[in-house]
């Protein structure tokens, strides 16, 4: 038996590349090999980019008082006006405005006020889920005990319940300007709790593994483990259920819209155009109706497939 | 030499009562789990003291006191002579603490899978505000693997290189004690060679205390200086390597490295032990060990036995000799 | 070496086992053409380390293989019929009846639903023709075999009721409770504690000698195989590197790789200062070396050994599978090195 192991020599097995390559091309070839998300991508990405660039891709300003000519009111979609000889791609409502102009700047509204909702009860989930689940104890409970009676009453409820309240409290000259952060505050309120729970499982899942221990060790704080360490490791689940809360939250708003609680019809959000269409429905001039709805649909679903896809390769069990 | 880990009369109790609601309607009283009970040993400077047991045994928890994950329920643990429970200047306590490092089981779980290896190594150092500049590259060297493999991220090294990354790490701060918590048991045997011979050679080159954790006697065998064993939260039998393996005392220690596969058992066939670990919830009374022990005797049942010195070994058991 | 079954037919006998799994890096081998015996009561060891393709070695004789894995070449014959090339329905049938399994987490191959007395009846009426109650008695006898004491009682008891060497005695018995004539054992013992262990393997060895089963045994614990196996397999990144009697394997390697497996356990090497190491790790499979897979962490790698896969070993006896295999000393029973 000799004593005289020889040292130890540099590993020959060489790591195939850097994370960030690695996990992209992954992430990439599972996309590519699904035509689903691939599709529900482009109309997404096409969707945002037309509203993004409403100003320049509108063919009229429906806001702009002075373009609008209520003559052509009515005009079915492909056809020329009767009296002004001007048509329309997918026609025009009661005030002549264009219908494709006011999907692109409707679906703006929408968006944004989507986006701004989930971010709101993103922060707000991830906090409260990382403090739920890291402290424990009474904070836990309480924290927990508050998102399930919020669970008890519908997400709509609650978001009515907020714009009342906001309402109440606005004067009347600011309300339509308010009506947009009213919504955000609203629907992202009634939104929080999925994420907060969401993150406490995972983050009670984190916090038991060693590497926690280890920085608990050399004397880290336990609000430095909890963004330094665990948060970046909770994020996953985060992201697949921001993109289904995204498209929940545009038909939240929409709803809210469609009631006559949200986006006000100086400024209206895809939900207000089809609240404005419906009227129109049984009198023959389906397009003001039919064509936000679409849109509508088409966002939502294509975000719902989007997450339902990112759920998946995001799932390391499921690779 | 004195000691540089002392332990006293050390006992762990965890509540492991179910919520309050059910404990209400199941007409339950509160549970209560002794994962250490009366435990004393101490740790000479620059040797390696290891703690063999069983699951249940309550070595890992033992290991997590000294480092100060967990609050001993009772008893004390001193350092160098400072009981970080009591000590009072934050400074000695920050000191200690920095000289006190880990080293887990699972490489998988015991770095962080978003953060690069250089942050990592650096972490211990990063988080008293020391000076990190080329402090991971050399450790990566000390370690066998090479510098360049800072900037990577742990899943792009093997089991045994990420082993070697948690020793790195726990270099960092430049301790005297690691505690070892069954530092090779997920490691392939070619590998945990490997990463035995390392940390005996920086051991050795850096004046490094261990507390080694372990359940493989193998390990223990070929590690330790002193060795502890423990059953069910208890420490029953204590002595230097050779002693013990040579001269067993405790009926507990003798039945173990009776039922320990070996090498060179070509078709032996062993009496296998009788019984399991008994539920720690509600251990035996007397000697915990007597429901199992083959010579136990009526005091065995009653009286729970001291630690008593008998040459080299320290034995807790009545029939010892 | 081993007696008195060993001129009659192998009871399970692989040839030439390939199990491919397709990625989109290329076409995996996680096993590369693997053969072996198994004879009545038998006991063989096969050893390796994480990601040698033991389990999955395992895996495929029952037919568990989780797609896309799939056998490709070779064959696997139970009592001399090809298994593998036959239906599911047919090979669940054999399953149980001809083949039992045990595997490592007790927990999870119990349902934990059901009474550990239903799952052994259930199992029994399947395989063999006995009514309800004759059943149940076997069931009793199959649980008093493995020594569950008081069986009678606890045989309406829930698999969470027991203690982990106790399931595991369950596992054993609802792999016995049909009288297969292959057992196969997978890391039976890894979760356990050491006493524990020893009842388990001492309960293997036991059966397979007083019923005559042949029992394939995947571990990576030496002790284990030296204690409890009469041959044994070493795999290494899917190829089977040496199989013979577990004495001379164990003491006399003559591959490489096994000798410096042997040499590198911390038993083999009591009162050493340093261990023995191999160095490098096991290489991952989608990046093998060319030739014999060995050769990189071998010090007696040559360019042949560089250019081709060492020749195979013969499935009987053979030895290593290595150009340059370590020479047999004089004396064939030597001591332990």
């Amino acid at each position: 038996m000799t004593d005289t192991a020889p040292p130890i020599p540099p590993t020959p097995e060489r790591a195939p590349s850097r994370l960030a390559r690695a996990w992209q091309s992954d992430f990439l070839y599972s996309f590519r090999r699904a035509p689903v998300a691939v599709l529900s991508f482009c109309v997404v990405l096409t969707l945002v980019l037309c509203a993004v660039l409403a100003p320049l891709v509108a063919p009229h300003d429906p806001f702009d008082p002075a373009t609008l000519n209520l003559m052509n009111g009515f005009t079915p979609p492909g056809e020329a006006n009767a009296f002004t000889g001007d048509s329309f791609l997918l026609g025009t409502d009661d005030q002549g405005r264009d219908v494709f102009s006011t999907i692109l700047y409707g679906m703006r509204i929408s968006l944004f006020v989507g986006f701004s909702a989930v971010l709101l009860a993103m922060v707000l989930g991830v906090i409260l889920g990382l403090l739920a689940g890291y402290s424990g104890g009474w904070t836990e409970t309480i924290i927990m005990r508050v998102a399930d009676v919020q669970l008890t009453f519908p997400a709509i409820l609650v978001a009515m319940l907020i714009f009342g309240i906001a309402k109440g409290i606005t004067p009347p000259e600011y309300r339509d300007q308010m009506a947009i952060w009213v919504l955000i505050l609203a629907i992202g309120l009634s939104d929080w709790v999925q994420f907060a729970r969401v993150v406490r499982g995972a983050t009670l899942v984190e916090k038991n593994k060693e590497y926690v221990q280890a920085a608990r060790l050399v004397g880290r704080k336990p609000l430095s483990i909890m963004l330094r360490h665990i948060l970046p490791n909770v994020l996953n689940p985060v992201l697949v259920i921001a993109t289904i809360s995204l498209a929940l939250a545009i038909i939240a708003e929409a709803t809210l819209s469609f009631l006559g609680v949200g986006a006000p019809p100086t400024k209206p959000s895809l939900g207000t155009l089809i609240r404005i269409g419906q009227e129109f429905m049984f009198s023959g001039e389906w397009w003001i109706l039919v064509f936000p709805a679409a849109t509508l649909l088409a966002l939502a679903l294509s975000i719902n497939l989007l997450g339902d896809w990112l759920r998946d390769a995001l799932n390391p069990r499921l690779r | 030499m004195s000691a540089l880990i002392s332990i006293k009369n050390l006992t762990r109790v965890f509540d492991v009562s179910k919520p309050w609601l059910n404990r209400v309607i199941e007409r339950r009283d509160k549970a209560y789990l002794t994962a250490v009970s009366e435990v004393s040993f101490d740790v000479e400077d620059k040797t390696v003291y290891a703690l063999v047991g069983e699951s249940g045994s309550g070595k890992s928890t033992i290991g997590k006191i000294v480092v100060g994950l967990l609050p001993a329920s009772d008893g004390n643990v001193e350092i160098d002579g400072v009981d970080l429970a009591t000590e009072t200047d934050p400074a000695k306590v920050a000191e200690v603490r920095a000289e006190v490092q880990m080293i887990f089981q699972d490489p998988y779980a015991s770095l962080n899978p978003r953060w690069r290896v250089r942050e990592i190594i650096n972490e211990p150092m990063a988080a008293r505000g020391g000076k990190t500049e080329g402090l991971a590259e050399k450790l990566l060297e000390q370690v066998g693997l090479s510098a360049k493999d800072a900037g990577k991220f742990p899943h792009e090294f093997s089991g045994g290189q990420r082993q070697r990354i948690c020793i790195a790490r726990a270099l960092a701060s430049n301790p005297r004690i690691i505690v070892c918590d069954e530092p090779t048991s997920a490691l392939d045997v070619s590998v945990q060679s490997q990463v035995l011979n390392l940390m005996s050679d920086l051991q050795e080159e850096m004046g490094l205390t261990y507390l080694f954790i372990s359940h493989d006697l193998t390990v223990v065998h070929h590690m330790a200086d002193v060795i502890g064993v423990l059953y069910l939260g208890r420490l029953v039998e204590e002595a230097p390597r050779d002693r013990l393996f040579s001269d067993p005392k405790h009926p507990y220690t003798q039945m173990l490295f009776d039922a320990a596969p070996r090498m060179d058992g070509f078709g032996r066939e062993v009496d296998p032990p009788k019984g399991e670990i008994p539920d720690p919830i509600n251990p035996p009374p007397g000697c915990a060990f007597h429901p199992r022990c083959p010579l136990a005797v009526d005091r065995c049942k009653k009286e729970r036995p001291k630690m008593r010195q008998i040459g080299d070994t320290r034995v807790a058991c009545h029939l010892a000799e | 070496m081993k007696g008195p079954e060993m001129d009659k037919d192998p009871v399970l006998s692989v040839r030439d086992l390939v199990v491919e799994i397709p990625t989109r890096h290329g076409i995996l081998r996680p096993v590369d053409r693997v053969s072996y015996d198994i004879h009545a009561g038998e006991i063989l060891g096969v050893v390796g380390e994480s990601g040698a393709g033991k389990s999955m070695t395992g895996n495929a004789v029952i037919g568990l293989l989780d797609p896309p894995a799939r056998i490709t070449q070779g064959e696997i014959l139970l009592s001399g019929q090809p298994i593998h090339n036959i239906k599911r329905e047919a090979l669940r049938r054999l399953r149980g009846k001809k083949m039992g399994m045990i595997f490592q987490d007790p927990l999870t191959s119990l349902n934990p639903l059901l009474t550990i007395g239903d799952q052994l009846t259930e199992t029994i009426l399947e395989h063999l023709d006995v009514n309800q109650s004759e059943a149940q008695e076997r069931a009793i006898a199959a649980l008093e075999e493995v020594g569950i004491p008081a069986a009678r009682d606890r045989i309406g008891s829930f698999p969470h009721e027991f203690s982990g060497g106790m399931r595991q005695r369950v596992v054993i018995a609802l792999a016995l409770c049909a009288e297969p004539d292959l057992i196969i054992a997978d890391e039976p013992t890894t979760a356990l504690d050491v006493s524990v262990q020893a009842q388990i393997v001492a309960l293997l060895k036991r059966l397979c000698r007083e019923r005559g089963v042949a029992v394939m045994l995947v571990t990576h614990d030496m002790g284990v195989i030296a204690e409890a196996a009469d041959r044994v397999a070493v795999m290494y990144a899917g190829r089977l590197a040496e199989l013979g009697p577990v004495r001379e394997v164990i003491t006399q390697a003559r591959h490489p790789y096994t000798a410096g497996l042997m040499a590198s356990t911390p038993m083999a090497s009591q009162g050493a200062k340093r261990l023995r190491q191999i160095p490098g790790a096991m290489p991952r499979l989608g990046s093998l070396p060319h030739g014999c897979a060995f050769h990189p962490r071998c010090d007696r790698a040559t360019d042949e050994c560089r250019a081709d896969p060492p020749p195979r070993i013969d499935y009987c006896d053979g030895r290593a599978a290595c150009w340059h295999p370590l020479p047999q000393p004089e004396t064939t029973k030597g001591e332990p090195a």
